[in-house]
């Protein structure tokens, strides 16, 4: 793959109650962010399974961002709270496997703070831009395993759940 | 309860790395209660290996199996079919898990995903504390339900050693003394005169430094 193209592909859990609608207000407000942000909405951060951060990975994700409510201000009370210990555990089971800890990130938005959503995602392409593919995509025998391409509108949890 | 805990996956890659397939299997007792080695656990560990795996250039095959109990031949027969489909099985049971899965198929390499840690219970939320070492002679009663033997830092069953400060042991700030709480819950329960009581020297020889003990029931055998 030609590093100069790489565009990453991340996918971005965003809560509903916050982070979701703030990527709705950022389309409202012709703001600009990379395209290849997949964005699967949920119903709250804590409700990720952490396998969905693997998986996620290893089907060839260069990314993950998981944008909750800010701390606080979780619709379920501490949902988000709950996500950021869980993610931050999933960051050093990432990292012991080969996977830079840095392609996985926790954020806290609100659903008014859609600037902030692109400015994130944006910082998000720029690290992982500098990191380069996900490294088990470029060691698959060259075969690049493409993710949500293939993935049906509204069938990500599914791929997600699913063994490899 | 059994807790344990996950070994890192570094260690763990590198003991099934010239294996063309694996069985991650999980057990659904104890190691299930203390989030180390239940059905999540096998889906999360299988999941680091298969990245590990392609990481390193490899084509390991990574299934996820859990039965009930990996510590009963019953329950292991359940993953019989599993286990012969794969090259080797990387046990998240307890180490007690493991070896029963060796045992029990003396053709497949079976491997260790946890470090079995001991025998404890749940105190808060994600905190596991050690409560019985097993030495094979249960002094509890003498105790007021707290165990110096285990959660004292020297064994002392004639205690307390004079070291520790403000309730808390010598060895460590976090660790309360055993001996403190013995003597708060027997004043609770109107025994403190137990404390006096004095006890001979534990016979060590019933733990695990007599060699490793075996039950026979015969009233149960057949």
């Amino acid at each position: 793959m030609n590093d100069k193209a790489f565009e990453p592909k991340i996918i971005a859990f965003c809560c509903h109650y916050c982070a979701y609608a703030s990527a709705d207000l950022a389309g409202s407000m012709r703001l600009q962010y990379p395209s290849g942000v997949r964005i699967i909405r949920t119903p709250c951060t804590g409700r990720l399974e952490v396998e969905y951060y693997m998986r996620a990975f290893e089907n060839g994700a260069d990314g993950v961002l998981v944008a909750g409510c800010l701390e606080g201000g979780c619709h379920f009370i501490e949902g988000n709270l709950f996500a950021k210990k869980r993610v931050n555990a999933i960051r050093d089971i990432l990292q012991e496997s080969g996977i830079e800890k840095e392609r996985l990130r926790m954020v806290n938005i609100s659903a008014a703070m859609a600037t902030t959503l692109a400015t994130v995602i944006n910082e998000m392409v720029n690290t992982i831009k500098e990191l380069g593919p996900n490294p088990i995509r470029k060691t698959n025998n060259g075969t690049d395993v493409e993710f949500w391409e293939s993935i049906p509108p509204g069938k990500e949890f599914e791929i997600l759940n699913s063994q490899q | 309860m059994i807790v344990a805990q996950r070994k890192k996956i570094p260690e763990i890659f590198d003991s099934i790395q010239d294996h063309k397939s694996v069985l991650v299997l999980g057990c659904g007792t104890c190691v299930t209660v203390c989030l180390a080695g239940g059905e999540r656990e096998v889906s999360i560990i299988s999941s680091a290996l298969r990245i590990a795996s392609r990481k390193a250039g490899k084509k390991i095959k990574v299934n996820e199996f859990t039965i009930e109990r990996q510590c009963d031949n019953v329950f292991i027969e359940g993953a019989t079919e599993e286990i012969k489909k794969n090259d080797a099985v990387l046990s998240l049971g307890c180490g007690a898990g493991v070896q029963a899965i060796a045992e029990r198929y003396p053709e497949t390499p079976v491997y260790a995903g946890l470090d079995t840690a001991f025998l404890g219970i749940l105190e808060s939320r994600g905190v596991w504390a050690e409560k019985c070492m097993q030495c094979g002679e249960c002094v509890l009663s003498d105790f007021g339900g707290i165990c110096p033997v285990t959660r004292c830092a020297k064994h002392m069953l004639n205690g307390p050693c004079g070291g520790s400060r403000e309730d808390r042991c010598e060895i460590r700030a976090d660790q309360p003394c055993a001996w403190q709480l013995i003597y708060k819950r027997l004043k609770n329960i109107d025994q403190v005169d137990k404390i006096s009581k004095e006890h001979p020297i534990k016979d060590w020889s019933k733990s695990i430094n007599g060699g490793s003990r075996t039950i026979i029931r015969e009233d149960h055998r057949i």
